[in-house]
C-alpha cells in the first residue's frame, strides 16, 4: 500500500545504498526540512483558500472563482502579489523588533509541527515529552505578537498585543488542563503513545463525559489562543483596525497571516491526536469486517480528515459568532473555564484510577 | 486642539479613531481618551465630509434644493426630499392629490426598511459577526430593484417634487412589492435567530451605552435612539403628515435605554414597517400622482417648518422666505448629529469594543451629521 512510510522507507534504503550513512543521514534531513516548508507554505495557501470558500458559502457568495479552475489558484496570486509589495517600516518603530516579530511568530508555528503524526510512522521528532513541548512552544508565540505590537509604535498595534498577551496567557491554562486530562488517561506525553492507547477506540468515546468535555474547553481556549472570531480581539478589525499587525505590510504581514493559519492546523492536529486517535482509523468494538474495511483507508487520509473537519468546526465559529468584549473573554476563562477544566481534571483523574473507562 | 490634546493625565492614551477607520462607517473621527481599554473621553471631530449643503440650496431654486438634501442622509435620501417637499408645499399652500400621499408613504417606508437592514449588517460587523451583512444585503438588493425600476435610481431616487411625486408608479409595482414582502417575512425570524438571540451578541449589547430618558431629551436625541430610553417622539404619531393618521401602526419604544434595546426599536420598526406597507399596497388610490403647480415656484415671504421621521429621527426643514425663486436661508436639522452629540456621555466608562457597538446602534450616516 501507498503510504508515508513506505516512501519514507524506500528512499532512505536508496539514499543508504547510494551514499556513505552519515551523508545519507545528512541528505535526509535537508530533505526533511525542504519538504516540512513545503507543507508549511502549501498549508498556508490551502487553509486560506478554505477559508476563503466556507466564508463565501456560508454568506451567499461564491468567493474566488477567478484564478485556477474554480478559483483555486487565488491564494498563489495573492501570495505573489504580497511578495512583489514594499514591507514598510513605520517612523520611529523599533526596527530591530519589528522585523524580527514576524519570524519569531512563524518560526515558533513551524517548531510545533515537529512532534505531530501526520501518518502511521510519518512524524518528525517523536520526543517524549511530546505534549509538553508543543504546549510550551505554542505559549511563545505570544513573544511575537507582543513585539509586534510593541514595535510598531502604533497605538492600536499596542492595545491589540496587550490584549493577546492577556488572552493567549489566559487560554494557554485551560487548554492546559484539557490535554493533561487525556495524559492521565494515557500515561504518557509521548504522541505515539497517546496515538496507540487509542487503538481500539477514540478517547473521545471511551473517556465518557470527562472526555467529551474536555474536548470542548480545548476547542474553545484554541480558538482563542490562535486569536479566531469570536476571540479574535487582537485584530479586531472594527476597533483597532487590524490589532497588533496593522502596521505591517508585504512579506511580513503574509508571515503573520501563513502562522495565523499553520497554528489552527497545529491546534487542530493535537485535538485530533488527542479526543479522535491521530491517523487511528474508526474501529467499533467487534465488527471486524467493518474494522477491516476502515484499515483500508490510509493513516494519512485519517489523520488530515479528522484535522480538517475540526479546522472546519473553527472556521464555522469565525463565520457565525459576534465577537466578545475583552472583559467578557477573561471571565469566560477564569469563571467558567478554569475552574470547570480543574474540576474536570479531577473527575478524570478518579476515572482513570479506577479505570472506570473503556 | 493640539494643545488640548496634549493634555491628560498619567497614564493616559489618547488615539484616533478615523477620520479613516473601519467601523466609523465613513469619514467621523473620535478622538478618545483611554486608560487601559477604558473610555474617559469621546470627543467627535466633524467637517471631513461638509459640502455647505445649506449654503448651497440658497441658490437653488424650490424645485432643485430638494435633490441636494438626497446627498446627507444618503440611507434614507427619498425621506429627506419628503421633508423638503413638504415645506414647499407648506409655503405654496399646495394641496397633494391622494394617490401621491400613498405613493410617498409607500415609498418612505421601503426606504425605512432598506435603511434599517443596512444599519443591521453594519452594526453586526461592527460587535464582529460578519456574515450578517451578507443577509441584509440580499433582502436590500431586492428593496433596491424595486427603488430602480419605480425611480430609475437606487440610493438618491430623487422621486419626490412639489405637489406629488416626479412620475407614477409602473404597473407591476404592487406585485413586485408583494412579492418581496413575502420573501421578507421569514427573514426577520432568521435575523432574530442568527444574530438577536446570540448570547455574545446580547452580553455585547446589554447594559452597554445606557441613555436616560432625561438625558435623551436634553440631548435632543431623535428617532429609535431616544425611543429606546422611552420618549415617545415619533413624528408619525405626533404630527401625522400624508396618510400616517389612516394606517394602524404602533410607535415601537423600549424602556431600557441600552444598546439592546435600540436594536430591539429597529427590529420592531421593521415590523412596523411592513405593516404599513400591507395596508396600503392594495389601497393606491387612482387618481393624479402630482398637484398641478406652476413651472416657477416663488414661496410667500416668510418662515416655514415642516418634520418628517427619518430612519434615524427627526428631520427638520426650516425655510426663511423673500420671496424670490430662491430661498434666503435653509436650516436642516438632521437626526445624526443630535443623536451623535450623546455619544460621549454614553460611552464613558465602557470599553473600545462598547464605544464601536454604540455607535452601532445610534446608526450614525456622516454625511447627515457634517451636511
Amino acid at each position: 500500500m501507498l503510504s508515508i512510510e513506505n516512501i519514507a522507507d524506500s528512499i532512505d534504503a536508496w539514499l543508504n545504498r547510494a551514499f556513505s550513512p552519515s551523508v545519507a543521514t545528512l541528505l535526509e534531513g535537508v530533505l526533511v526540512g525542504l519538504g516540512a516548508i513545503t507543507f508549511f507554505a502549501v498549508l498556508g495557501l490551502v487553509l486560506v483558500l478554505m477559508e476563503r470558500k466556507v466564508s463565501a458559502y456560508m454568506q451567499i457568495r461564491l468567493g474566488p472563482n477567478r484564478v485556477g479552475p474554480g478559483g483555486s489558484l487565488q491564494t498563489v496570486a495573492d501570495t505573489l502579489k504580497l511578495a512583489m509589495k514594499e514591507g514598510l517600516t513605520p517612523d520611529g518603530a523599533d526596527k530591530f523588533l519589528f522585523n524580527l516579530a514576524p519570524f519569531m511568530v512563524i518560526v515558533v508555528a513551524m517548531l510545533i509541527l515537529a512532534p505531530i503524526a501526520f501518518a502511521k510512522g510519518s512524524q518528525l521528532w517523536d520526543i517524549n515529552i511530546g505534549i509538553l513541548y508543543v504546549s510550551a512552544v505554542s505559549s511563545l508565540s505570544v513573544i511575537g505578537i507582543l513585539m509586534a505590537g510593541w514595535a510598531s509604535n502604533n497605538k492600536y498595534s499596542l492595545l491589540g498585543a496587550m490584549r493577546s498577551g492577556a488572552q493567549i496567557v489566559s487560554y494557554e491554562l485551560s487548554a492546559g488542563f484539557s490535554v493533561l486530562s487525556i495524559v492521565v488517561l494515557t500515561g504518557s506525553l509521548r504522541i505515539s503513545d497517546i496515538i496507540a492507547s487509542q487503538q481500539d477506540g477514540w478517547w473521545l468515546f471511551k473517556g465518557h463525559i470527562p472526555a467529551i468535555i474536555s474536548f470542548v474547553i480545548f476547542l474553545i481556549a484554541v480558538t482563542a489562543e490562535t486569536n479566531r472570531a469570536p476571540f479574535d480581539l487582537a485584530e479586531a478589525e472594527s476597533e483597532l483596525t487590524a490589532g497588533f499587525h496593522t502596521e505591517y505590510s508585504g512579506m511580513r504581514f503574509a508571515l503573520f497571516f501563513l502562522a495565523e493559519y499553520v497554528n489552527i492546523f497545529i491546534v487542530c492536529a493535537i485535538a485530533a491526536t488527542l479526543y479522535l486517535g491521530g491517523w487511528m482509523p474508526l474501529h467499533i468494538g467487534h465488527w471486524s469486517g467493518f474494522n477491516l474495511v476502515m484499515d483500508y483507508i490510509p493513516s494519512s487520509l485519517w489523520f488530515l480528515g479528522k484535522t480538517f473537519i475540526l479546522i472546519f468546526v473553527i472556521m464555522w465559529f469565525r463565520w457565525t459568532f459576534p465577537r466578545l468584549r475583552i472583559d467578557q473573554l477573561l471571565d469566560l476563562e477564569w469563571k467558567y473555564l478554569l475552574p470547570l477544566s480543574l474540576f474536570n481534571l479531577l473527575l478524570m483523574t478518579l476515572i482513570a484510577i479506577e479505570g472506570w473507562h473503556f | 486642539m493640539i494643545e488640548e490634546i496634549g493634555t491628560t493625565e498619567l497614564g493616559e492614551l489618547v488615539v484616533n479613531l478615523g477620520p479613516q477607520h473601519p467601523s466609523t462607517h465613513g469619514v467621523l473621527h473620535l478622538v478618545i481618551t483611554l486608560s487601559g481599554e477604558t473610555i474617559k473621553k469621546v470627543e467627535p471631530h466633524l467637517g471631513y465630509i461638509h459640502r455647505s449643503i445649506e449654503k448651497m440650496c440658497e441658490s437653488l431654486s424650490y424645485r432643485q434644493f430638494i435633490y441636494v438634501t438626497s446627498r446627507m442622509d444618503y440611507l434614507s435620501s427619498h425621506i429627506n426630499n419628503h421633508g423638503c417637499a413638504l415645506c414647499v408645499e407648506k409655503g405654496m399652500q399646495i394641496e397633494v392629490p391622494p394617490r401621491a400621499k400613498v405613493i410617498r408613504v409607500l415609498m418612505d417606508e421601503l426606504t425605512r426598511l432598506a435603511s434599517h437592514q443596512l444599519w443591521w449588517g453594519a452594526m453586526a460587523m461592527d460587535v464582529g459577526a460578519l456574515t450578517p451583512f451578507f443577509h441584509a444585503f440580499r433582502e436590500r438588493e431586492a428593496i433596491n430593484d424595486i427603488m430602480e425600476k419605480t425611480c430609475g435610481a437606487r440610493l438618491t431616487m430623487n422621486y419626490m417634487c412639489p405637489g406629488g411625486v416626479a412620475f407614477d408608479l409602473h404597473p407591476d409595482f404592487q406585485r413586485e412589492v408583494k412579492a418581496f414582502l413575502a420573501f421578507f417575512h421569514g427573514k426577520l425570524d432568521e435575523y432574530d435567530e442568527l444574530v438577536t438571540d446570540n448570547v455574545i451578541f446580547q452580553g455585547r449589547m446589554e447594559g452597554v451605552g445606557y441613555l436616560s430618558r432625561e438625558d435623551a431629551i436634553s440631548y435632543g436625541c431623535s428617532g429609535p435612539t431616544a425611543r429606546a430610553s422611552g420618549v415617545s417622539c415619533d413624528i408619525r404619531k405626533l404630527s401625522p403628515y400624508e396618510v400616517y393618521d389612516q394606517v394602524r401602526f404602533e410607535e415601537v419604544t423600549g424602556t431600557g435605554g441600552d444598546c439592546f434595546a435600540r436594536y430591539k426599536v429597529r427590529m420592531g420598526e421593521m415590523r412596523q414597517s411592513i405593516s404599513i406597507i400591507e395596508q396600503l399596497i392594495d389601497n393606491v388610490p387612482e387618481g393624479d400622482f402630482q398637484a398641478k403647480t406652476k413651472a416657477v415656484l416663488k414661496l410667500p415671504k416668510g418662515e416655514f417648518y415642516s418634520k418628517v421621521e427619518t430612519a434615524r429621527g427627526e428631520f427638520g426643514v426650516y425655510i426663511i422666505s423673500e420671496g424670490a425663486t430662491t430661498p434666503y436661508r435653509i436650516k436642516f436639522r438632521s437626526p445624526g448629529f443630535s443623536n451623535l452629540s450623546a455619544l460621549d456621555h454614553m460611552a464613558r466608562g465602557h470599553k473600545i469594543g462598547d464605544l464601536v457597538a454604540i455607535m452601532g446602534t445610534l446608526d450614525l450616516v456622516i454625511p447627515d451629521i457634517d451636511r
